[in-house]
């Protein structure tokens, strides 16, 4: 199964000084983002920083209130509807029903893009979902084994562009593994991955490149002064 | 996807999650045969509990509907579940729709219990004539809470206080279905001297409620969840 629905065009991020406003506050205060396709970018900053707010934005959850922010060839400015279609985010919060099985939830999510029965079959295998797990209400679920649910979700869904927050927290080590081999597949199949995380070691090694977000402030070496690389 | 594809997922997830948890069989059904026991209580008298029965069932209705409204968007907010349906792209028309069909699915279960606990406690006379009025009835005004109560829990499912600010927007929005049905019930089962011919000017209204509501909440849903 491939993990990406569409090709796209080469730049998939083009943000340039954005600034986002969230309850009056300036989450983001300049954000200069360029990332092409294949990419898997790690985001790294200290807490309150605007990582989350960034992945948010870049999602088309948080307006933006001046600059310039193309994400998957839509004008955010103009419409930040359009482009929730393309993206998968994984917050904070997984997104999951807590009544239904976790078959059912992978089932749910992958029907809002057509997914196939053989594609969520799939999407459960590659989070080791297949087996015991399957029949299992998520709600008596530890919080790796949801984490791990939440993924399979979002693989059945073959987002073009990948907002993940934090996604390791709560796996254990093959958790871990199998987020990451699916990562590298997915930004080899044509996919780009943009990972807030704190934990360096790990995502640092599975990152293509590293961009700094500090105090609202995203500073990306591959934005020059003329405009996204 | 189409309107009616993502109505019909997003109706059959509500009611597989009510399938599983049983909320609504387990709590709200004991809930409503309560209520309906303690104004028997209160009221303690056959004749004015026959005279008042059509609008106690409403009444029940609508208390068991906030509990039921409650729950749908409690669901969707748990775990960031609504979040994500909006970043999945899933149209808003279609999870208004789909999420109305669930929840009058819900309300009208509920209903027909609420209707046969009139009959055994209150004496309430349902005659075979009265049905195809009865019918009307329910189904107009069972649509039209179920369209008030999915545009409201939205609007209330992002704010503070959600528990206590929803019935304090809904329950006023909602007293033209409670007048409108409770008139109409009367109308079928000939309470207060009603005849038949009186209930159908209130079911007509009923209809257009829930032709507004159901119109306004598809277009409005969108901007309501998004902000």
């Amino acid at each position: 199964m491939s993990l990406v629905a569409h090709t796209l065009t080469a730049a998939v991020v083009e943000l340039r000084r954005v600034v986002a406003v969230q309850g009056g506050f300036p989450v983001l205060a300049g954000a200069d983002l360029a990332v092409s396709r294949g990419e898997i970018v790690l985001l790294r900053g200290p807490n309150g920083a605007g990582k989350t707010s960034l992945l948010r934005m870049c999602a088309g959850l948080l307006p933006v209130e001046r600059g310039e922010a193309r994400v998957l060839g839509h004008d955010l400015t103009v419409d930040r509807v359009s482009v929730r279609r393309q993206v998968g985010l994984l917050g904070h919060a997984n997104g999951l029903y807590a009544d239904l099985s976790v078959a059912d939830n992978v089932a749910f999510w992958g029907a809002t893009v057509g997914a196939s029965a053989a594609e969520i079959d799939a999407s459960l295998r590659r989070m080791g979902l297949a087996d015991r797990l399957r029949d299992v209400r998520v709600g008596a679920l530890s919080a790796g084994q949801r984490r791990r649910t939440a993924l399979a979700c979002l693989v059945a869904r073959r987002a073009e562009l990948w907002l993940l927050d934090e996604p390791h927290a709560g796996l254990d080590a093959a958790g871990r593994d199998d987020l990451d081999a699916t990562l590298r597949e997915a930004a080899a199949a044509g996919a780009t991955v943009l990972v807030a995380s704190h934990e360096l070691e790990r995502a640092g090694a599975l990152a293509t490149r590293v961009v700094e977000v500090v105090g609202g402030l995203v500073r990306d070496p591959a934005v020059g002064d003329g405009g996204p690389a | 996807m189409s309107l009616f594809a993502v109505a019909r997922l997003i109706a059959a997830k509500d009611l597989r999650i009510e399938w599983r948890s049983r909320v609504v069989l387990h709590q709200v059904v004991p809930f409503s045969g309560l209520v309906m026991v303690l104004f028997a209580f209160a009221l303690d008298n056959d004749a004015t509990l026959t005279r008042v029965a059509p609008g106690l069932v409403w009444l029940a209705s609508m208390f068991s509907m906030l509990v039921v409204v409650q729950r749908s968007f409690a669901v969707e907010a748990a775990d960031g579940a609504l979040d994500a349906l909006r970043v999945a792209g899933v149209r808003p028309d279609g999870i208004f729709l789909g999420k109305s069909l669930a929840l009058a699915a819900q309300l009208a279960v509920l209903e027909v219990i609420l209707l046969l606990a009139a009959v055994v406690l209150y004496k309430a006379d349902v005659g075979a004539g009265s049905v195809p009025l009865l019918l009307a009835t329910f189904v107009a005004a069972t649509l039209g809470l179920a369209f008030v109560g999915t545009l409201y829990g939205g609007l209330a499912s992002g704010a503070s206080g959600r528990e206590t600010l929803l019935p304090l927007l809904m329950l006023p929005v909602v007293a033209p279905v409670l007048i409108g049905a409770t008139r109409a019930t009367e109308a079928a089962l000939g309470t207060n001297g009603a005849s038949s011919n009186e209930g159908w000017p209130w079911v007509g209204l009923m209809v257009l409620f829930g032709v507004l509501f159901g119109a306004g909440g598809t277009l409005a849903f969108g901007s309501l969840v998004d902000e």
